[in-house]
């Protein structure tokens, strides 16, 4: 019962929601991590020192510089064979992947996992998190996706893991990566966190992001958005908390101007502590909300960032 | 070229979905239904691709029970030229929808099938997916922006970090994400016309697929209920009691 990850990484090395993955595949049996890449050489080092892992297989190959679903989900059908489960973590790549190499094996996959009852049951949630579904597999293979914040990382080191190279497969040329833009920021990632400020429609305009910028620095927190306000192009896409943006679950998550509707609480409300600032004091944000300030946030963001400073 | 876009029938998107006291499932009777919201998008696109005179034809697809013909209608009101209803009682999965699609695909021929990349019910976030790696296609998940150049398909994606752009040879899919487009309103002209746009009704039999379900739903539940806190006057108390109380800062 061998359990393959395969590993979101950067420069950085690996992401911590691929860390959460393995903690869930900890969970099912012995991991062995996938990744892949090209001049991937760092990434595949930091995935053999995670705690837990008994073998990385590096996939260093131009086809996978962009992570493109196609050639990787060739790679891992042609992986399978030899596991029982095949998990990633919930991310953007994550679920392009998975689904693909659960239908290239006839297997119905397993979305957003956030905990695991046994190798053939997990917990999955739906209708942005109303519900909480317990779900068994009849299929012998299983290919999950892992919510993040339902497991915690495993720390980045203490393993010391054999690195192999994968087997080289000819994937599907169809698809050609192009170009990318991404949104440059010295910030946390949202997913990683342990501090998430994000604002709303209430921001009204872009420029006034930079009130929670200087919070933000404050708490070495990540800045996030509802998705009005990234429709508004207040903010990137890549801001949005939420049902069908990114799911977070940091100690603290401040709601700036954010009305509280139900798929944004979907992304934000397993936070361990969640403070409001709303000047509706009707706003469903406040049902959630540890603390509740009801207030302009333009008088209270300010003021806030001044306190913050007195209590540092 | 033709166009395939498959449209959900879903408990619309403003219901708070109440769990079901027996943990069956949650409660749908009685309840508002939409197209998925992501569907709309699709469609929409579908039809802009249309105008442009992109496109020439849009089927729509739904799969479900019989009442996925409203569904339809709102696709056909919207400028879908025709409909296609699998009618079945079994609870439809992606392994099984996707199945159902291919045979469709390879039936109709089209160049591109445009589906929402979530259902916000299932929350799976996989159909599109699981359809391009059965038909051997090329997938633009995710899609914030669509370009047709040829016989290539530019395809802007809303990844975890930005933006990533893919070029795919045709015939891809496509799957849709929020800011592809504002989807219009269907006008009541266009409501009367769709009345009499043609639906086809088929069964999973007919197109030659078992729909069972692969994963058993053990269990519904209600998710940990969060308390409502307390209010606090000023920003001081604020961070005082973040600083004392809660201790995050
Ligand atoms: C398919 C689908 C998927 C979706 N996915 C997501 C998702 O992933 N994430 C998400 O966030 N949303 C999502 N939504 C959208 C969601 O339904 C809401 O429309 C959105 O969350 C509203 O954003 P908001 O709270 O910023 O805006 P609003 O609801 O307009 O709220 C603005 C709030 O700001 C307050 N405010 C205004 N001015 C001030 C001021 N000066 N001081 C203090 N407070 C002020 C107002 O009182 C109000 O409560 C989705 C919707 C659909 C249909
Ligand atoms: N029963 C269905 N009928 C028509 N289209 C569907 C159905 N189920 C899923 N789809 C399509 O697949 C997309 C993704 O659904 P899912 O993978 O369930 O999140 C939806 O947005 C639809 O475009």
């Amino acid at each position: 019962m061998t359990v393959l990850v395969i590993l979101d990484h950067d420069s950085h090395g690996i992401k911590q929601p691929a860390r959460s993955a393995v903690a869930a595949a900890s969970q099912l049996g012995p991991v062995h991590v996938l990744v892949a890449g090209e001049n991937i050489a760092a990434a595949a080092e930091a995935a053999a020192r995670l705690p837990g892992v008994e073998k990385v297989i590096k996939a260093d190959a131009p086809a996978y510089a962009h992570a493109l679903a196609e050639p990787l989900a060739a790679l891992l059908v042609a992986l399978a064979p030899d596991y029982t489960h095949l998990l990633a973590a919930a991310t953007a790549s994550g679920k392009n992947v998975m689904p693909r190499v659960a239908a290239l094996l006839d297997v119905q996959p397993i979305s957003d996992v956030s905990a695991v009852v046994d190798a053939d049951t997990f917990i999955r949630p739906i209708y942005a998190g109303n519900a909480l579904a317990t779900v068994k597999s009849r299929d012998a293979k299983k290919v999950i996706t892992v919510r993040a914040t339902g497991f915690d990382p495993v720390p980045a080191d203490g393993g010391a893991a054999e690195i192999v190279p994968a087997p080289a497969v000819d994937g599907p040329t169809r698809a050609r990566f192009v170009s990318a833009e991404l949104s440059k920021s010295e910030r946390p990632e949202l997913t990683a966190a342990r501090v998430v400020i994000s604002g709303g429609r209430g921001m009204q305009s872009g420029e006034n992001f930079h009130l929670l910028d200087t919070i933000a620095d404050r708490l070495h927190a990540a800045v996030g958005a509802s998705r009005a306000a990234v429709d508004a192009g207040f903010v990137p896409n890549d801001y949005q908390v939420g049902q069908t943006g990114k799911i977070v679950a940091p100690e603290l998550y401040v709601a700036v101007g954010i009305s509280g509707a139900i798929q944004h609480l979907a992304g934000m409300k397993d936070s361990k502590v969640i403070v409001a600032i709303n000047k509706d004091e009707e706003a469903p944000i406040f049902q959630v909300a540890d603390y509740g300030l009801v207030a302009d946030l333009f008088k209270a963001l300010p003021e806030f960032a001044s306190e913050l400073e007195k209590a540092s | 070229m033709k166009l395939l876009v498959p449209v959900k029938r879903v408990v619309d998107y403003n219901v708070k979905v109440r769990v079901r006291a027996d943990g069956s499932g949650v409660e749908t009777s009685g309840v508002k239904m939409s197209m998925n919201p992501f569907d709309e998008i699709a469609v929409e696109e579908a039809v802009r691709l249309k105008e442009k005179g992109v496109a020439s034809e849009i089927v729509a697809v739904s799969m479900g029970v019989a009442a996925c013909a409203e569904t339809l209608r709102t696709a056909l009101a919207m400028g879908a030229d025709r409909g296609i209803l699998v009618e079945t009682e079994v609870e439809l999965q992606p392994l099984a929808v996707a199945k159902l699609l291919r045979a469709i695909v390879e039936k109709e021929s089209p160049r591109m099938v445009i589906l929402g990349k979530q259902a916000i019910d299932d929350d799976m976030n996989a159909t599109g997916q699981m359809l391009a790696a059965l038909l051997g296609w090329p997938q633009g998940t995710f899609a914030s922006k669509l370009v047709i150049e040829g016989d290539q398909a530019l395809v802007t994606r809303e990844v975890d970090g930005g933006l990533e752009t893919v070029s795919l040879t045709l015939p891809a899919i496509v799957t849709t994400d929020l800011r592809l487009n504002e989807p219009r309103y269907a006008s009541l002209p266009n409501i009367m016309k769709a009345r009499k746009k043609p639906i086809d009704i088929l069964k999973p039999a007919d197109l030659g697929v078992d729909p069972s379900p692969r994963l058993a739903v053990l269990n519904v539940a209600e998710p940990p209920r969060r308390q409502a806190g307390k209010k606090v006057a000023s920003v001081a108390e604020l961070v005082d009691k973040l600083k004392n109380e809660a201790k995050v800062i």
